[in-house]
């Protein structure tokens, strides 16, 4: 069996800067397992601009955000398995891939989970109607334009008003297609503010909030969708149905991490972030395995996913260096207004401040978080508005952290 | 050429009579108004071999039903088609329902099933842990199974096709002549077929084919089955097929693993307006839900991965139609096979092949007939040592595409290139389970697009994804 020290599965954003970060921690034996041919994961179909901003102070493309990634990778000469799939990871830190060249099985010092997400498919939405050609997720939409050079549809309607359906909006705009509405189901968009505007707004595409697609109609491709306004419980309401005419539906109606990998090792996950339950250095609940990236959250920047991605990274190597020593650890847990808070768990007595990664329920206007544990504050901080499409971090001092009983929970008030 | 017999449907009824057919010296010309094989009822059933309590006794059904299952289960071995012998449970929700249940076992003993057993509602839980606290009691249908009815169909026309039958897929019947002793069979696009003999599995159109030479004897009522299918993260919910007591309408509402896994819940029994009413409903899909809740509380729809619709192509009579036509002679109707069809399909191929035998038609036994089919899945039942060694030699098998259900290239390639070949998405799909698991294609079918493209020498803008004009790409940019 071959053996190295880091084994990172996955070649994206996540996987790149947990490589590098692994490397430059003094653990030079790390390496990628990537399936696509090419490092950079989801950000090579995303030719749009908007990435880089946070983490490094410009403004790139998804390919060049990818680029800077690489050129770091092989500056380095971090190995890695292009083509390959990894088909399995055993809790004692075997890891088994496939290529066209065969099976091969590692034992890792640490593993590092960078697998990225899905997209939710029409199926699990279970829209009625026929079953034609032209229903596609966004994100399959975008790898046949962007990376494989053809047009899919001439008159669109996207259901789902996520990043990615307001970025497609945008795309299909410019490759010549009519795109007759934006129907999104919640109330409020779950997209970035920055994409309604410049993806919308400005190509004059209508979002229709409280909206769902009632019905897709065609029998070879697609003829025309009925779209519906729904009540507050989601529900239809039959008198708003409404028929929009067009060949193409785009779907972005959700993002599932691909934690197929990590079930099947035994690794105890969070049912709301459909992730693994980590700890401050983004390691699992499996000791030697950590997680980072959209396989642990999903994030709405990619900035933050290279943050975590770090993390993780230098957790693996630590790891691998230290042995993975263990205290005492408290579990940090969501309070009032907060859907989830990210890491679950963080160890006592890391002298180092730790940043927590959270969403709000719904949209909110001015409000205060506040970090507790017992009656003792550990943090606050205020956002004069919070939505559940743009992930906060608040960050706890290594101080305060010092001499923590019981669990942690961060909620929110409204204040004005 | 003419072809001395004229199967009109590849279904698993038209394909199992086209297999059996070649069992003999004969020319078979398979006809599909589709762009592939399995494309009406045979892609979307319960996918149940059933256990033959339910029909009437001395119908057709019954004999078909109680002769078929041992007769499915050793074709589906030779096919090498996915199947299980899971046994299944009808349940009884309180002493209303409780006299169904003996009715049913003694029908059963009736049509010669073995094995069976009533259950008290405790007794049945301790089996089927999932099982509703409203159940009282319980007919155990050991016999009975589950099977992939699409992989069959595809593996009957492919058998019968090795064995030298043809397929014609695009020739929607429009007219059938006969004129000395030979048929000509007309598509609606012009181009034509002569056979001696014709038998019509045109399923869900099979009474506007027995029409065309004059038997317009019966009238199929379509009646639509809704169903869910739920991730494999469901399909332990149950270990056996459960079903309901049932009624006037059909099986009831069902719960049933698959043989990949999945969890399948369905099927309503709604009347539908035409044969090809195949889509799904909120009213239908809410049935459905609520419905197989009533069985097995536990299921969590939420794990939903698709939903599908099909159109049962059933009669007034309630019973199969194999029969030589009326007013026209070497033409023979094997009509309005709803369930128990697919259990019986092996049988009903048997005995339309009988009839025509009777009819005239000659049989004479082709010795080199080979009943058997390579398993299309044969990788993904290889140890890590055999498949290491087998992508050695063949890379393309190490290759995965479909990252859900694991699918390699090689396994792609192959479906395009085997028999009966598949010519666009949905038939790579239907062959390799590539695109059929949580994401849906959501990451490989622009992949398989390039495969299907590279494969037929076609432009990326061609490739569709069930024929006809469903393409997906719509131009280059």
């Amino acid at each position: 069996m071959m053996k190295h020290s880091v084994v990172i599965v996955g070649g994206g954003p996540a996987g790149m800067a947990a490589a590098i970060a692994a490397y430059d921690r003094g653990v030079t034996d790390t390496v990628i397992i990537d399936r696509e041919e090419e490092l950079g994961g989801i950000l090579r179909q995303c030719i749009h601009n908007g990435f880089g901003l946070h983490k490094l102070g410009r403004e790139l493309t998804g390919p060049e955000y990818a680029d800077v990634y690489k050129k770091q990778v092989e500056e380095r000469g971090i190995k890695v398995y292009h083509t390959t799939m990894v088909t399995a990871i055993s809790p004692d830190l075997v890891v088994t891939a496939q290529s066209r060249e065969g099976l091969m099985k590692i034992q890792a010092g640490a593993v590092v989970l960078a697998m990225g997400c899905r997209e939710r498919s029409r199926g699990a939405l279970s829209v009625a109607g026929t079953r034609p050609a032209g229903v596609y997720s966004a994100g399959t939409a975008q790898k046949l334009i962007n990376c494989m050079g053809y047009t899919v549809g001439k008159k669109a309607v996207i259901l789902g008003s996520g990043d990615i359906g307001l970025i497609m909006a945008r795309r299909m705009s410019l490759e010549g297609a009519k795109v007759e509405a934006v129907c999104e189901i919640m109330p409020y968009s779950g997209g970035l503010t920055r994409n309604i505007v410049q993806c919308l707004e400005d190509y004059g595409i209508p979002l229709y909030l409280s909206h769902t697609v009632a019905e897709i109609h065609g029998t070879d491709r697609v003829e025309g969708v009925t779209i519906a306004q729904v009540d507050e419980n989601r529900r239809i309401l039959p008198e708003t149905k409404r028929y929009i005419p067009c060949d193409t539906l785009l779907l972005s109606v959700g993002l599932i991490p691909e934690n197929e990998l990590t079930r099947a090792a035994g690794i105890p996950m969070d049912p709301i972030t459909n992730g693994a339950l980590v700890d401050e250095n983004r390691q699992t609940e499996v000791p030697g395995i950590f997680a980072c990236g959209n396989v642990l959250q999903v994030h709405d920047l990619v900035d933050y996913v290279s943050d975590e991605a770090e993390i993780a990274g230098l957790g693996a190597a630590e790891f691998v260096l230290g042995g993975g020593k263990k205290g005492v650890s408290v579990s940090v847990k969501p309070g009032a207004g907060v859907r989830y808070v990210l890491p679950q768990r963080i160890n006592l007595g890391e002298e180092k401040d730790v940043p927590l990664f959270l969403r709000v329920v719904k949209p909110y206007g001015k409000v205060r978080f506040t970090v507790k544990a017992g009656d003792e504050v550990l943090a606050t901080a205020v956002r004069l508005k919070a939505a559940p499409g743009e992930m906060e971090k608040i960050v706890v001092k290594k101080e305060k952290l010092a001499d923590v009983q019981g669990e942690i929970t961060v909620s929110l008030e409204e204040i004005v | 050429m003419i072809y001395d017999v004229i199967v009109a449907g590849a279904g698993v009824i038209g394909g199992m009579v086209a297999r059996e057919l070649t069992k003999y010296k004969l020319n078979v010309c398979i006809l599909e108004k589709e762009s592939d094989v399995a494309c009406g009822a045979s892609k979307a059933n319960s996918g149940i071999i059933h256990g033959g309590f339910d029909p009437e006794p001395e119908t057709l059904k019954a004999k078909m039903n109680t002769a078929g299952i041992s007769k499915l289960y050793e074709t589906a071995k030779m096919l090498h088609v996915p199947h299980k012998q899971n046994g299944s449970l009808v349940c009884a929700f309180g002493e209303e329902e409780e006299p169904a249940i003996h009715e049913l076992y003694e029908r059963g003993l009736e049509n010669g099933i073995q094995g069976m057993s009533i259950l008290t509602g405790d007794e049945a839980r301790a089996l089927e842990p999932e099982l509703s606290e409203a159940i009282t009691l319980v007919l155990n249908i050991p016999s009975a199974g589950i099977i992939c009815p699409y992989e069959l169909t595809i593996a009957a026309v492919g058998n019968a096709m090795d064995n030298g039958a043809t397929l014609k897929t695009n020739f929607e019947i429009a007219a059938i002549q006969r004129a000395n002793g030979i048929y000509t069979v007309t598509a609606k696009d012009g181009q034509s077929v002569q056979g001696r003999f014709v038998v019509n599995c045109a399923g869900a159109y099979s009474d506007k084919i027995s029409a065309m030479v004059g038997d317009d004897s019966f009238t199929i009522i379509p009646r639509a089955g809704e169903y869910l299918l739920l991730d494999k993260s469901e399909g332990v919910r149950v270990s056996r097929t459960i079903f309901q007591v049932p009624s006037k309408e059909g099986k009831g509402i069902l719960v049933s693993p698959t043989v990949d896994n999945n969890l399948l819940t369905g099927p309503t029994a709604l009347r539908v307006r035409t044969s090809g009413s195949t889509e799904t409903t909120d009213d239908g899909l809410a049935i459905v839900r609520n419905l197989s809740k009533k069985s097995v509380p536990g299921v969590d729809y939420r794990q939903v991965i698709t939903s599908f619709s099909g159109v049962r192509a059933s009669v007034a009579t309630g019973d199969f139609i194999i029969e030589p036509a009326k007013n026209a002679e070497n033409f023979v109707n094997v009509a309005a096979i709803d369930s128990p069809g697919l259990t019986s399909c092996v049988a009903i191929a048997e005995y339309a092949v009988e009839i025509l035998g009777s009819i005239g038609l000659e049989l004479l036994a082709n010795p080199a007939f080979d009943g058997t089919r390579p398993d299309p899945h044969f990788i993904k039942k290889m140890s890590d040592e055999e498949k290491s060694a087998y992508i050695a030699e063949h890379p393309a098998y190490g290759r995965i595409i479909c990252r859900c259900e694991m699918v390699s290239e090689g396994e792609i390639r192959d479906a395009i290139r085997r028999n009966p070949p598949a010519h666009d998405v949905d038939g790579v799909k239907r062959r390799t389970r590539s695109g059929m698991g949580r994401c849906q294609g959501g990451f490989c079918m622009p992949y398989v697009m390039k495969l299907i493209a590279e494969e037929n020498g076609v432009p990326m803008e061609q490739v569709t994804k069930k024929g006809k004009d469903s393409n997906l790409a719509t131009g280059r940019i």
